[in-house]
């Protein structure tokens, strides 16, 4: 069993600086678990800490039953990539994957055993012999991969590993971690500021901001129901139009509704969930007129970036749209012109309703 | 990738290397030639008379047992004072390199000593070594050891290679604390999470990637052993006592400035200059393939 559970995990730095912030969850075993924030929310740290590489000021590190606060990382049964891969730039592949298991005292045959199966699962066989420097940042990832997964530990810790590398081959390595992992069935936890490499990945999904966590879930589980405004329009892209009510003629539109909505503050609509019609009335959801302020044609969907008039306020969130700014995404390459007026319209059960300060969700 | 610069002048670029020529030609090669030239002419004792005699000067250098002594000797010192000011500041940047609080305060209190005067360090190791007068001294009297560098030359020897090694020692401080802080970090914490104890570590992934460093001060090390020394011997004991601590610099002085055999004292330059290049060019050669760049 190599579960992980974080117990009120605290990190406050000499100077008073406190970056975690007390984090609750549990990874059961065998699953792939993403942490994912802006840069500076901690995430990393926090990864370190499990790592051992940052000490833990308060609360309990456990991986697979046994508290961890004070074991040294070569004892704790985990192995790292990071982010610049940290190979070994004066041994050979083959040196850079058995250090660690020569460290141990591994009897010869079986390292080489376990050294060439790994370079077979990750096809890099025919480069044993050569040094990090004569690789391509993609052979480097293989490398540091395979350094992990030689030693097969109880976790894998994963340190923004793809975010060196160029946006074709990080999206096939994407790939290819899923499936590694899968067929490993080694409990992991990867650390990344890529919202669509956090959903891709995920069995378990923790979004991360300012030291605390916003919310833990399913990755569509978080997408479909994002529990604050931060959540929302992290988690998604382009991200979530985020709409005050303050009392204008949207909020109008929810009039007679029950209390707790009548109490919400901020509307919370999807780009995909709009939709561009000329009727006049759009039942129970909410239409919202907009002036066409530019266009983005991706391809197989373009985005219409319209103004509301009369917004105001300013963004909280970071990713977030400005105020008054709203996207509609639309299937295809046919859009309005730039300068048209627009009317754009969600169904009721495609609203996400937050309190004024963007701190809970509100359910309709 | 290369950068090139264009010039529009041809004469520009030449024009912004002449300083750089004109100093070497005149303080390197100017004297350099003069030397050889001098090392194959016979003056009398007042300069009066020279007379141009070939190869004889190098001929009667290589016959005296003595000249193979000072070289075996400069050998030995060049030897001690490398091997112990490198291993020594490799021990203190490597322990400066922890981060401790003030770290920045000892660390330039560590680099301080490299501003000493080569003769005012000569001083301050005669004071405290002197027979007589010096603290350390009456230590080692007091365990027994009838030190007198004075009387007894390899009590002399090790006087100098002390002094000359503590000199080195800040210098050789600075790069090894550099070369360190160039390590990436994360490297050092994969080796520490693939199970390396701190010793371990340092021996299999510190060092190697500090060779680049440490060849590159065993050749400065060496030239300033063969050079640079000078002030302190001079200083110290003059290259007594009964030549223990003449060294080939010492001795192209002694000869030379002292002896008034200047043909002699050039060839015994000439000469000097040749080791040093032929050391110099045998450490790129053989020592940089193992260096891991």
């Amino acid at each position: 069993m190599s579960n992980v559970s974080l117990r009120n995990v605290r990190k406050t730095y000499p100077g008073g600086f406190e970056a975690i912030k007390g984090i609750d969850f549990e990874i059961p075993d065998g699953q792939f678990c993403v942490l994912v924030g802006p840069s500076g929310c901690g995430k990393s740290t926090l990864l370190r800490m499990v790592a051992g590489l940052e000490t833990v000021t308060s609360g309990e590190i456990d991986i697979g039953g046994r508290v961890v606060n004070e074991v040294e990382p070569a004892d704790r049964d985990i192995a790292m990539v990071f982010q610049n891969y940290a190979l070994y730039p004066h041994m050979t592949v083959y040196n850079n994957m058995a250090y660690g298991l020569r460290n141990r005292g591994m009897p010869k045959p079986e390292i080489d055993t376990r050294v060439r199966e790994a370079a077979q699962i990750l096809e890099i066989t025919t480069m044993l012999d050569r040094k990090p420097r004569q690789l391509s940042g993609g052979q480097r990832q293989r490398v540091a991969m395979g350094r992990a997964i030689v030693r097969q530990p109880k976790v894998f810790l994963f340190d923004e590993p793809l975010s060196n590398l160029d946006a074709k081959l990080r999206v096939a390595m994407r790939v290819e971690i899923r499936k590694l992992q899968r067929r490993l069935k080694t409990t992991s936890i990867y650390v990344t500021h890529d919202q669509l490499e956090a959903m891709t990945l995920a069995d378990i999904l923790v979004v991360m901001n300012g030291g605390q966590v916003e919310q833990i879930g399913n990755p569509l589980e978080i997408y479909r129901k994002p529990a604050t405004t931060f959540v929302a329009s992290f988690i998604g892209a382009p991200p979530m139009n985020l709409i005050p009510l303050d009392g204008g003629e949207i909020a109008a539109q929810f009039a007679g509704d029950s209390r707790s909505v009548a109490a919400a503050g901020v509307l919370g609509v999807r780009p995909e969930d709009l939709l561009i019609s000329t009727d006049a009335t759009a039942t129970g959801g909410i239409a919202l007129d907009l002036t066409v302020e530019a266009i983005e044609r991706v391809g197989p969907e373009t985005f219409v970036y319209g103004s509301r008039e009369g917004a105001h306020g300013v963004s909280v969130n970071p990713g977030e749209l400005p105020p008054g700014e709203v996207i509609v995404r639309i299937p295809g390459q046919i859009a309005p012109a730039i300068g048209e007026r627009i009317r754009a319209i969600a169904p009721r059960d495609k609203l996400h309703l937050f309190s004024a300060d963007g701190r809970a969700r509100i359910d309709i | 990738m290369q950068k090139q610069s264009t010039f529009r002048s041809p004469v520009l670029p030449f024009l912004l290397l002449t300083p750089q020529v004109a100093v070497v030609l005149l303080f390197f090669y100017w004297p350099a030639a003069q030397a050889v030239w001098q090392s194959f002419l016979l003056q009398d004792a007042f300069g009066l008379s020279t007379t141009f005699i070939w190869f004889e000067n190098y001929a009667e250098l290589l016959t005296q047992p003595e000249y193979y002594e000072a070289v075996l000797r400069t050998f030995i010192f060049s030897a001690a004072i490398a091997g112990s000011s490198l291993s020594f500041a490799l021990l203190l940047a490597v322990m400066a390199d922890k981060p401790l609080r003030g770290s920045g305060l000892y660390r330039t209190l560590l680099i301080w000593p490299y501003a000493v005067a080569p003769a005012v360090a000569g001083v301050l190791w005669i004071f405290m070594l002197h027979p007589s007068l010096g603290v350390l001294a009456r230590g080692l009297r007091g365990m027994g050891i009838d030190w007198n560098p004075q009387l007894n030359g390899d009590h002399a020897v090790t006087l100098i290679v002390l002094a000359a090694a503590w000199k080195q020692i800040s210098y050789n401080f600075l790069f090894f604390l550099a070369g360190l802080q160039a390590i990436p970090k994360s490297v050092l914490e994969a080796a520490a999470i693939d199970g390396a104890k701190p010793m371990r570590r340092f021996w299999t992934v510190t060092f190697p990637l500090l060779t680049p460093t440490i060849f590159f001060l065993i050749v400065v090390n060496i030239v300033y052993a063969f050079f640079d020394t000078f002030g302190i011997i001079d200083a110290m004991t003059g290259g007594g006592p009964a030549k223990a601590t003449e060294t080939l610099v010492y001795k192209v002085y002694l000869d030379g400035l002292l002896g008034g055999n200047l043909g002699s004292s050039a060839a015994q330059s000439v000469m000097l200059m040749v080791i040093v290049v032929a050391l110099t060019a045998i450490q790129f050669r053989y020592v940089e393939r193992k260096v891991t760049y």
